[in-house]
C-alpha cells in the first residue's frame, strides 16, 4: 500500500495537503490498522495528496495526560510538535478522537497550532467538494446503529459528521437510547484501555454492548480504533460475533466502494 | 409602646440579615483559599450561560419531570419575594399590605393571585420531590453519599417549604379585610371558611401569628442556606458564569511543568545554575491536587454550589457498573473537607493549623479516582455547570506526579510512551508496518 512520508515529501521539497496522524492504535493495535488501512484506501480513491510520519509520529501523550503524568504529556507534545513544525504541518487528520482532541485542543498553546480534523469531517468535506461518493447500494438497508466516542462527541461537539457518513451508505441507522450528548462511554478513555477496571458489578464495555443491542443492529458503527476494541469485545462476550460486526466509519465506507 | 412591633421587626430582621453576612463572608475566604484562575474572558458568553442555565434553567429540563417541578418551585421562589419585600415594608412601617395603595386593588388583586396559585402549584411539587425522594426507589437519591445529613438536608427544605406556603395561604386567608374583597384570594377563599367561628380577636391573631412566623421562617431559612446544599439557589448564578468555556476535551496545560520541561529540553540550560541574583529561590510548586487548597476557586465554588442531584452520578460509567466512583461524592467531600478547613481556620485565628488529614484519602479514595474513564457524562449533565472531572484529574496528577501512585499497569503504560512512543510494548521503528500488512 502506498503510504507517503513527510520526510521523502521533504526530500522532494512537496508539501502534502494534509498529514495523516495514525496514532499508535493504528499504527501497532491490530485490529485498528485496518482502520488506518481503509483510511488510506479513501484517501486514494478521492486523490488526497497526504502523508504520514511514519517512524517520526510519536506518541501524542494523551493517555499520559489523562493518567495524570503531565511531565510526559508535555513532552511528547513538544518533541512532536518540534516534528509537525519542522515540516510546516497546517492540515492534520486522524481516526482517533484521543490524538484528535489532544493536537487540537492541547497542543496549541505549548506552539503547536494545525487544523485538525476527524477522519469522519475531513471524508464529509472531500465528499461536499465533489472528491469523493459514497455508493449506498452495498450496505442498502443493513441496520447500523453509531457509539459517539466521547473524546469526539461530548469533548469536542461533533456528533453529526459520523452521522451524515453512515446515513450516506443507505443503511438503516438506529439511535440507542443513550446517544450524542448522553452517549455511554466504552471504557476505554481517561487510560482505562491500559489498566484493568476497579472493582464493580459489570465491565463498562459489556453495558454499553448492551445498550447498542437492544436496538437489535447487524452493524455496530464506531469512529475511534478504542471504542472499536471495546465493542468489539463486548460482542464476544455477548456470543453475538455471528449476528453484529463492529465496524469503524471508514472500513464501512471502503467496503461500501468496494475498496 | 405603639412602635414595639415595628423596633422588634427591626430587630429581627437586622440580627437575620447580619448572620446571613457573616456567613457569606465565610464562604467567600473559603472560596478564596483556591488558587487562581483566570475568567474573565468572553463576558457575553459568560452572561449567556448564566441567563440560560441558571435563569432559564435550560438543563434542567434535560429530565423533563424534575425539571417541571423545579420550575414551578423556582418560580414561586423568585416571585414571593416580592411578596416578602411589601413584608419587610410594612414590618418596619407599621403599615398593612403597602403595595395596595400603591399599585391599586386590581394589579394587587392580580398580584397575589398569582403568588397564592403559585403557592399551591409549590405545595404539590415538593409533596411530589418528597414522594421521589423516600418512597419512590430512584437510583441516584440512593446512593451511599446521601446517607444521614445530605438525605436530611434535603428533606427538611422540604418541610421548610411546605410551612411557608402554608403560613402564606393562611395568613391571606385571615386577613378579614382582603377576604371581604373577595379578590386575589383564589386559593385562600377556600381555607378562610376553616376559621368562621372564631372571633375577630383570635382571626386577628392568626393572621398575625402567620405574618410574623412567615417572615422569620423566612430569615431562618435564608440562615440555613449556607449549612444545605440550597446554597445553590445563590451560587448558580456565579457558578454557571465563571463556568468553563473551553471543549470538555481539553484539560488545562500546567505551566509549572511547560517551564521544567522546556528546560529539561533544551540542549542549553545549566541543571546547576543558580537561580540570578534578586530571583528568589522559588519554592518548587506542588504538581496536581491533594487539598482543597491546591484546586482554584473555580473547583471551590463548585463544591460548595452542587445541589446533590445526583444527576451527574446517575450519567457516570463506572457508577453505573458498580465502582465506587461518584462524581457526586467527589463535589460532596470537597466542600466537606473546604468546611472543615474553614473551621480550622476559624479556630486558629485566621490561620490554618495542619490537621494531619487532607482531601485525598480521608475523603477520596484512591480507588474511586482511577476508575474515572475522563468521559464528560458528569459535566455534561450537571444542572449547573460543575465539572467533578477537573478535580479528579488534578487529584490523580497528584498521585502520579508528587506520589508516583498510579496503577502498576499504567506505570508500565507510561514507561512505553517514554521508551516507545506508544503505550505499548513496541519498536517505534516498527511505526509504519501497518502500511505493508493484509
Ligand atoms: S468523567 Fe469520570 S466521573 Fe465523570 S461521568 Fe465520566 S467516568 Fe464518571
Ligand atoms: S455536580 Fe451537578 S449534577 Fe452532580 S450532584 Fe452536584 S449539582 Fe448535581
Amino acid at each position: 500500500m502506498n503510504v507517503p512520508k513527510m520526510a521523502d515529501m521533504m526530500a522532494q521539497g512537496k508539501q502534502p495537503e494534509v498529514l495523516f496522524w495514525v496514532g499508535a492504535a493504528g499504527s501497532y493495535d491490530d485490529r485498528a490498522k485496518k482502520i488506518s488501512r481503509a483510511f488510506v484506501k479513501i484517501l486514494h480513491q478521492a486523490n488526497v495528496d497526504f502523508a504520514v510520519l511514519g517512524v517520526e509520529e510519536s506518541s501524542t501523550g494523551d493517555a499520559a495526560k489523562r493518567a495524570g503524568n503531565e511531565f510526559l504529556f508535555q513532552m511528547q507534545a513538544m518533541m512532536n510538535i518540534e516534528v509537525l513544525n519542522g515540516y510546516e504541518v497546517k492540515k492534520i487528520v486522524t481516526c482517533d478522537p484521543h490524538s484528535f482532541n489532544t493536537l487540537k485542543n492541547e497542543y496549541p498553546s505549548l506552539g503547536g497550532k494545525y487544523e485538525v480534523f476527524h477522519h469522519t469531517q475531513f471524508i464529509q468535506n472531500l465528499i461536499s467538494e465533489g472528491r469523493l461518493k459514497i455508493d449506498d447500494t452495498n450496505l442498502k438497508g443493513k441496520r447500523v446503529t453509531f457509539h459517539d466516542p466521547c473524546y469526539l462527541g461530548r469533548a469536542n461537539e461533533v456528533y453529526e459528521s459520523p452521522r451524515d457518513l453512515i446515513r450516506r451508505l443507505g443503511v438503516n441507522l438506529t439511535e440507542m437510547k443513550r446517544s450524542k450528548e448522553t452517549a455511554l462511554c466504552c471504557g476505554a478513555g481517561g487510560a482505562q484501555m491500559f489498566k484493568d477496571a476497579e472493582k464493580g458489578d459489570k465491565e463498562i464495555n459489556v453495558l454499553r454492548t448492551e445498550e447498542a443491542l437492544k436496538t437489535n443492529p447487524q452493524i455496530i458503527a464506531t469512529g475511534c480504533p478504542y471504542c472499536n476494541t471495546m465493542m468489539t469485545d463486548g460482542i464476544k462476550f455477548k456470543e453475538k460475533e455471528d449476528s453484529v460486526i463492529v465496524r469503524d466509519i471508514a472500513e464501512l465506507i471502503a467496503e461500501a466502494n468496494n475498496l | 409602646m405603639q412602635y414595639l412591633p415595628n423596633i422588634l421587626f427591626a430587630i429581627i430582621l437586622a440580627v437575620g440579615i447580619g448572620f446571613f453576612v457573616m456567613n457569606v463572608r465565610k464562604l467567600s475566604r473559603n472560596i478564596k483559599l483556591g488558587k487562581d484562575v483566570d475568567r474573565t474572558d468572553n463576558k457575553s458568553e459568560r452572561l449567556k450561560n448564566m441567563l440560560m442555565i441558571a435563569i432559564g434553567q435550560s438543563k434542567m429540563v434535560k429530565r423533563p419531570l424534575s425539571g417541571l417541578l423545579h420550575i414551578v418551585v423556582y418560580i414561586g421562589f423568585i416571585i414571593i419575594n416580592i411578596e416578602v419585600l411589601e413584608i419587610i415594608i410594612d414590618g418596619l412601617l407599621g403599615t398593612h399590605r403597602v403595595f395596595q395603595g400603591i399599585i391599586g386593588d386590581g394589579f394587587y388583586a392580580f398580584l397575589i393571585g398569582t403568588f397564592e396559585i403559585l403557592a399551591a402549584l409549590v405545595f404539590v411539587a415538593v409533596i411530589i420531590f418528597w414522594l421521589r425522594r423516600n418512597v419512590a426507589n430512584i437510583k441516584r437519591f440512593l446512593n451511599r453519599e446521601l446517607k444521614g445529613w445530605p438525605k436530611n438536608d434535603a428533606n427538611y427544605i422540604i418541610y421548610f417549604e411546605i410551612v411557608l406556603m402554608s403560613l402564606f395561604i393562611v395568613m391571606n386567608a385571615t386577613d378579614v379585610p382582603f377576604q371581604q374583597a373577595g379578590i386575589g384570594n383564589p386559593i385562600s377563599q377556600f381555607v378562610a371558611p376553616l376559621f368562621d367561628g372564631f372571633t375577630p380577636e383570635t382571626i386577628h391573631t392568626v393572621e398575625r401569628t402567620a405574618w410574623w412566623l412567615h417572615i422569620g421562617g423566612i430569615l431562618i431559612f435564608l440562615n440555613y442556606l449556607y449549612y444545605s446544599k440550597h446554597l445553590h439557589i445563590l451560587l448558580a448564578f456565579p457558578n454557571t458564569y465563571f463556568a468553563n468555556l473551553k471543549p470538555k476535551g481539553q484539560f488545562n496545560n500546567l505551566e509549572s511543568v511547560t517551564n521544567e520541561v522546556k528546560l529539561m529540553m533544551d540542549p542549553d540550560a545549566d541543571p546547576y545554575a543558580m537561580p540570578a541574583e534578586g530571583e528568589e529561590e522559588a519554592v518548587p510548586e506542588k504538581f496536581g491536587a491533594s487539598d482543597v487548597a491546591d484546586l482554584s476557586w473555580v473547583q471551590l465554588l463548585n463544591a460548595y454550589t452542587c445541589t446533590e442531584c445526583g444527576r451527574c452520578t446517575s450519567a457516570c460509567p463506572a457508577n453505573l457498573t458498580g465502582k465506587k466512583l461518584s462524581p457526586r461524592k467527589i463535589m460532596m467531600d470537597t466542600r466537606d473537607r473546604l468546611e472543615e478547613v474553614g473551621r480550622n481556620i476559624d479556630a486558629n485565628k485566621g490561620t490554618f493549623v495542619d490537621d494531619g488529614k487532607q482531601l485525598l484519602n480521608d475523603y477520596i479514595l484512591e480507588e474511586e479516582l482511577w476508575a474515572c474513564t475522563s468521559c464528560n457524562a458528569c459535566v455534561e449533565e450537571c444542572p449547573v455547570n460543575i465539572d467533578p472531572l477537573s478535580i479528579i484529574m488534578d487529584m490523580r496528577r497528584y498521585l502520579v506526579m508528587e506520589k508516583s501512585a498510579a496503577p502498576q499497569e499504567l506505570n508500565m503504560m507510561m514507561t512505553n510512551i517514554e521508551n516507545n512512543g506508544a503505550p505499548w510494548a513496541y519498536n517505534q521503528q516498527d511505526r509504519l508496518n501497518w502500511a505493508n500488512e493484509e
